[in-house]
């Protein structure tokens, strides 16, 4: 599904990536972990296509279409889903609003029906009551006063309601209590099937105890180390990066 | 003549056209005392120059040298104007070119038309533009609203049309006189094409407990002046609360003259101005606090692209008899691109000594990040910026509870954004 080859991408003239290579075959979860500043959030944005970066080499590709040609929304509507690190927040637009506006504009570059209004409204309450999202986050401005598990969960809600065809989740976990990591876990559990990818970009094996991964791999100074199955994460957490690192360098 | 006009300006040019044909009109319509009164504070004074403090940011030299002529012919084409209507089951009342038009209005009770003989508000002794509207008034709207009828929707339409070869000025004087506890929606639309200067002043009185809700749209044509002045006197326990949406004119000024003058008025004077191409507009404000435990409220946004420029004045006066006084001033700017302006100046003048008063201006361009969020949710990029504006006008725009006003100004503000894309 996501094929990753040879990726180089620099912030300014810095490198940040140096040469990813990764593979996310439909219907499996990956991990990627690695120290700060190993590059796992440009990773994320460099496949989403935020501005700043530039692409130096390399390719990726989402069921064998050309992610880096694509601009952001496309990407979206081709079924990708980047969580966010640090939502941003949104005065003045309302979410339930965003969202209809988001999943009908991925619907009609689908070349789906658009969902009117009650459609749409009943699908999202039914979505954020599995959430345990009070409904009135549905009324708020878009994660404007929301608390930092309210922002992940309504990530997890977006993602919910536009049902990509991979997810990027990046540091989902971080600000979340011990509840709320729980419940946006079994959102991206719930999303999982023979149809659904995710890329998982922690620091932390916490949140591989929820949100088991078919594999693991280690970024660090722009290139993947190491990889393994979920047992590597156990590893990493109880030796620190430093080892591995050093081995592999 | 012996006009006093400063010399050796276009805008001479233009003055002493609208002095001449003032003489053609007077000699049909003898002057009364409060036209010849105007005139001859025009004649000696002309139109506003940068000099004067309270124009020191909107120039007349796009006009200058214009000679804006008397719309004389009789306007037809009933249905291409008709055309032009908001599409609102309301009691309308329209005015083309200035001139009532009874064909394509349907006038509640209590409405009267043509210019008023006197002058309960206006000032044009202090305000050039208004001595130059009373000069040249011919007709204009009245509408009484009696004690504690509340007179529902009222819809006051203006069309500037280009139906006489020539560019042509009107200078309707309009007239909204709420009694004690009495209610109104008045919902005033600016439309047309051509050339033409279209400079109203109205008066509006709000007397005890009455409420008037006054939603204006200017949607001039693009090649159109639009000087307006409105001037509102609100009484005790009563509140007038306006919305301005400026979208249209290539120099526009909005001039608005509000005073609290019993316990506990209200007034709201929000707006936004939606500016593009070489399009000038300022929304000048002025808010008397003469009596305690008043509020008053503006929120005006301005949103700006290509070379255009807004221009937001917004002076609050607080008489000493005005303890208690609340008042809120908000001007915010958002700037699409890198030559786009926007001048702001607050002026706060307080005798009083136990007021709230707070002023702010923030200005900025749409928030990289924000549009990424939107983009990476699969919403395209020119509907990402759609949805970031019409944010932005969120504070001043939601607060509009006529449902039909803010329709029509929704409406506006995309038709806007399509315009532009």
């Amino acid at each position: 599904m996501l094929a990753i080859e040879n990726l180089h991408a620099t912030i300014g003239d810095k490198p940040i990536l140096r040469g990813v290579t990764l593979d996310v075959p439909t219907g499996e979860v990956h991990a990627i972990m690695g120290p700060n500043g190993s590059g796992k959030s440009t990773l994320s944005y460099v496949l989403s296509g935020r501005e700043g970066y530039e692409v130096t080499e390399g390719t990726a590709t989402l069921d064998g279409v050309d992610l880096l040609a694509m601009e952001p929304e496309a990407r979206a509507a081709a079924g990708l889903f980047l969580a966010f690190q640090y939502p941003v927040e949104l005065p003045g637009v309302g979410n339930a609003h965003f969202l209809r506006t988001a999943l009908n504009a991925v619907r009609r570059t689908r070349g789906e029906d658009e969902l009117d209004a009650a459609q749409f409204l009943k699908n999202a309450r039914a979505a954020a009551k599995r959430l345990a999202m009070p409904d009135d986050m549905l009324k708020r401005n878009v994660n404007v006063g929301f608390s930092g598990g309210e922002k992940k969960r309504n990530e997890i809600l977006q993602m919910a309601m536009l049902n990509p065809r991979l997810a990027i989740l990046d540091e989902t976990d971080s600000g979340l209590d011990i509840d709320a990591l729980k419940i946006v876990a079994a959102g991206v559990n719930a999303q999982r099937g023979p149809d659904f990818s995710a890329l998982v970009i922690t620091h932390y094996q916490r949140l591989l105890e929820y949100i088991v991964p078919d594999r693991v791999h280690v970024l660090s100074a722009g290139r993947i180390i190491r990889s393994g199955g979920p047992e590597l994460a156990l590893e990493l957490e109880a030796q620190g990066y430093a080892g591995t690192i050093a081995e592999a360098a | 003549m012996s006009a006093a006009v400063q010399v050796g300006s276009a805008q001479d040019a233009t003055a002493k056209a609208f002095l001449s044909r003032h003489d053609g009109l007077a000699s049909r319509v003898p002057d009364n005392a409060r036209r010849a009164a105007a005139t001859a504070l025009f004649r000696e004074r002309g139109l506003p120059t940068l000099r004067e403090e309270a124009w020191h940011y909107t120039s007349m030299r796009a006009l200058a040298g214009t000679v804006f002529s008397e719309p004389l012919l009789p306007v037809g084409d009933e249905g291409k104007l008709a055309a032009q209507l908001p599409d609102l089951d309301v009691p309308r009342a329209v005015f083309v070119d200035g001139r009532f038009n009874a064909k394509l209005s349907s006038l509640p009770d209590g409405v009267t038309t043509g210019a008023p003989a006197d002058g309960k508000l206006a000032r044009p002794d202090r305000e050039r533009i208004v001595a130059l509207s009373e000069m040249l008034a011919e007709d204009g709207l009245t509408f009484t609203v009696p004690a504690g009828v509340d007179a529902g929707t009222l819809m006051l339409v203006s069309i500037g049309t280009d139906a006489h070869g020539r560019p042509v000025s009107f200078h309707p004087r309009h007239r909204i006189e709420l009694a004690a506890g009495a209610r109104l929606a008045l919902l005033e639309v600016c439309v047309g094409e051509g050339t033409y200067l279209h400079a109203p002043v109205m008066e509006a009185t709000v007397a005890a407990k009455a409420h008037l809700t006054h939603v204006r749209l200017q949607r001039e044509a693009s090649t159109a002046f639009h000087l307006s002045t409105l001037y509102t006197d609100v009484a005790e326990d009563a509140a007038y609360e306006s919305f301005t949406l400026v979208a249209g004119a290539r120099l526009a000024r909005a001039e608005i003259h509000a005073r609290l003058s019993g316990p506990r008025a209200s007034v709201t004077l929000n707006g936004a101005q939606l500016l593009g191409g070489q399009q000038h507009a300022d929304i000048t404000t002025v808010v008397a606090h003469d009596a305690p435990g008043c509020a008053s409220r503006q929120t005006i946004k301005h949103v700006v692209t290509d070379r255009a420029r807004g221009v937001f004045q917004g002076r609050i006066e607080v008489a000493r008899i005005a303890q208690k006084t609340d008042g809120y001033q908000m001007n915010q700017a958002l700037l699409l691109s890198e030559h786009a302006e926007v001048d702001c100046k607050p002026q706060l003048e307080i005798y009083a000594d136990d007021v709230k008063c707070s002023h702010g201006a923030t200005i900025g361009a749409l928030d990289p990040e924000q549009v990424f969020y939107l983009r990476a949710r699969g919403i395209p990029l020119d509907q990402a910026r759609a949805l970031l504006v019409r944010a932005f006008l969120s504070e001043a725009l939601d607060p509009v509870a006529h449902e039909a006003g803010r329709e029509l100004l929704e409406t506006a503000v995309a038709d806007w954004w399509s315009a532009r894309a």
